[in-house]
């Protein structure tokens, strides 16, 4: 009998440990490791060794005005990109939320935004937004600076992007959940005579508002890491570029365009540090007025 | 008869009668009710306004797409013809040759492949060995493995670059393609996607295999694979969508390695190069995006079961 027992733990740690060592040397060991690089300041001189800097080096990193800049940004792209893309995502599923004829096909193009890549995505809007021949120009919106290099419209144009991509898996999510509710329910409140603004506000949303609470947090997790738009059509030479530094950009650049661990580790400590904040802030806030019963 | 109740009058009516039923007959009239009322125009007009608001938001979300395909095939003077031209009257189908060949999207787009194939392969074989473990195994510390396990989700990839960058160079990988692979041949997803489906298999089923002479991996082969099949697809698609679309880490990888561009980084390149005109671009975002699409477009049942998949807690 322990024999046994004895072979079916070695079986399954065998079964575990290619996804185990995986995890750990690309997920956990980076995730610790970056504490160690936070404490150590790198020298300015190629060669020098590093020096401990403790704490000092993360109070000045994330004091500093290219920090505060990039959080900001990230802050305000975030607020424009979850809301309208919650909110449009929420309107077409519960459109689509019926019996109707060619439903499927509606489905097909909406699940094209979310799968649609980043970099697919920034070129597309950002060949329509270029000054010189791009469609959007020609329609008579063309300001000066351009709207890429502008402090104003840049990173609106960016979060437009965002909202595109993002309308696609809202969609998607709040259909199915639509899918599960008690259909019971919904007709009571269509018998029972209400207006459709009032059922959406007094029935759909208190019974979806799990399903609203998943995809606030997951939209505004995937905002606070947005990248790819701003490398691909903006880039450090740039006049907005101070307006749409995201923090993601702002660890890639320490590591790659001027690298310094140091800086790059405490950035990115301190961009998971918000993302766990906010992520439990939600939760905190909306655990009180989210709907569990359904 | 029907067509004169109105809700008030209904309930009027009906109201005391249904007071004493079952929740359930209660509900099923309720439902007749509400089909009766399918023949009125309210429904109908209801119907309209949901396609228009569909129709709508579809045109959205179609627009740039469509003009994107639009503007790869026009001629110069039809692009920069004010207003602009909607439709490709003599379709110029050149400037996909231009962004396959002279903008080496080709290489890209083999390369992209290749990644894509050993991330998907790689992932699915560890997250089901792992999830099967998790699922039918007991053994000490399965707490607080799986702990750690599903502990990973929460950190962002982003989060790790710092180091990862450092560990592919000190294994000496960094100049291959398995620097672009090997980092996300693990899922936490997938796992804990493929445990659930394989709890579901029943403990009888696998007791019966067992007592016919069966090996636990000789069963997860021959019956619980198959039996979980939608999961199984669902994170494969999930999985390749994901591994195409790679924006970050391809980017710190391959911005000066052209031998190992993956695609979406070589329309950075493309957008970026002097020789590219617009149309090029275009056409290289069509490249790019297309195999994404035709899988969007097959596998569209899948997908959407892995997107709801997370959401299920």
């Amino acid at each position: 009998m322990r024999h046994h027992k004895l072979r079916e733990a070695a079986a399954a740690y065998a079964l575990i440990l290619p996804a185990l060592l995986l995890f750990g040397v690309f997920m956990l060991y980076p995730f610790v490791r970056n504490f160690d690089l936070a404490l150590y300041r790198v020298s300015p001189y190629p060669g020098l060794p590093v020096h401990w800097a403790g704490l000092a080096q993360f109070t000045s990193v994330i004091t500093s005005s290219a920090f505060v800049h990039s959080l900001i940004s990230t802050l305000l792209y975030t607020l424009m990109v979850v809301p309208v893309g919650v909110g449009l995502g929420l309107l077409l599923a519960v459109a689509a939320h019926q019996k109707l004829r060619g439903i499927g096909v509606y489905r097909v193009i909406f699940s094209t935004t979310a799968v649609s890549s980043v970099a697919v995505s920034a070129l597309i809007f950002g060949t329509f937004l270029n000054p010189v021949n791009g469609v959007l120009p020609s329609l008579g919106f063309s300001p000066n600076p351009p709207i890429l290099q502008s402090p104003t419209y840049a990173l609106p144009a960016m979060a437009i992007i965002g909202i595109w991509q993002f309308i696609g898996l809202s969609f998607i999510l709040f259909s199915a959940a639509l899918q599960s509710l008690p259909e019971e329910v919904l007709e009571a409140s269509l018998v029972d005579g209400a207006t459709p603004v009032r059922r959406f506000w007094g029935v759909t949303v208190p019974l979806l508002s799990p399903m609203i609470f998943y995809v606030v947090a997951i939209g505004t997790i995937s905002a606070l890491y947005t990248f790819g738009q701003m490398d691909l059509l903006i880039g450090p030479g740039a006049s907005s570029y101070t307006h749409t530094e995201t923090l993601s950009y702002f660890i890639y650049q320490a590591v790659t365009i001027n690298p310094n661990q140091g800086v790059a580790a405490c950035a990115a400590i301190a961009l998971f540090v918000l993302t766990a904040l906010i992520t439990f802030a939600q939760f905190r806030f909306l655990e009180k007025r989210v709907h569990y019963g359904a | 008869m029907e067509h004169d109740l109105s809700p008030a009058r209904w309930r009027s009516i009906e109201a005391p009668a249904v007071e004493n039923k079952p929740m359930l007959v209660r509900a099923g009239l309720r439902r007749k009710a509400a089909k009766d009322r399918g023949t009125t125009s309210r429904r109908t007009l209801r119907r309209v306004g949901s396609y228009a608001v569909l129709t709508v938001g579809a045109l959205i979300v179609l627009f740039p797409l469509y003009l994107t395909v639009v503007s790869s095939l026009l001629t110069q003077s039809e692009y920069v013809s004010r207003p602009p031209a909607f439709f490709p009257l003599h379709p110029q189908w050149s400037a996909y040759s231009n962004a396959f060949f002279q903008g080496h999207m080709w290489r890209y787009f083999v390369n992209s492949a290749e990644q894509t194939v050993l991330i998907v392969v790689g992932s699915t074989v560890t997250s089901i060995l792992a999830a099967w473990a998790f699922a039918v195994y007991s053994f000490p510390f399965k707490r607080t493995l799986w702990a750690i396990v599903i502990s990973t989700l929460l950190i962002p990839f982003e989060v790790t670059i710092v180091v990862n960058v450092q560990t592919v160079d000190s294994l000496g990988i960094s100049n291959s393609i398995w620097a672009l692979a090997i980092p996300f041949m693990m899922s936490a997803f997938g796992i804990f996607l493929l445990r659930q489906a394989f709890r579901g298999i029943s403990k009888e089923l696998r007791e019966a295999a067992t007592l016919d002479g069966d090996t636990s991996m000789g069963f997860l082969w021959r019956v619980a694979l198959p039996l979980v099949r939608p999961q199984l697809a669902a994170y494969l698609v999930i999985s390749a969508l994901s591994a195409w679309n790679q924006y970050l880490w391809p980017l710190i990888l391959t911005t000066d390695n052209a031998a190992h561009r993956t695609i979406q980084i070589g329309l950075k390149t493309l957008n970026a190069g002097t020789f590219s005109s617009y149309n090029i671009v275009l056409a290289g975002a069509v490249i790019a995006a297309l195999p994404v699409l035709l899988l969007m477009v097959v596998f569209n049942k899948q997908l959407i079961r892995s997107l709801n998949a997370g959401a299920v807690k």
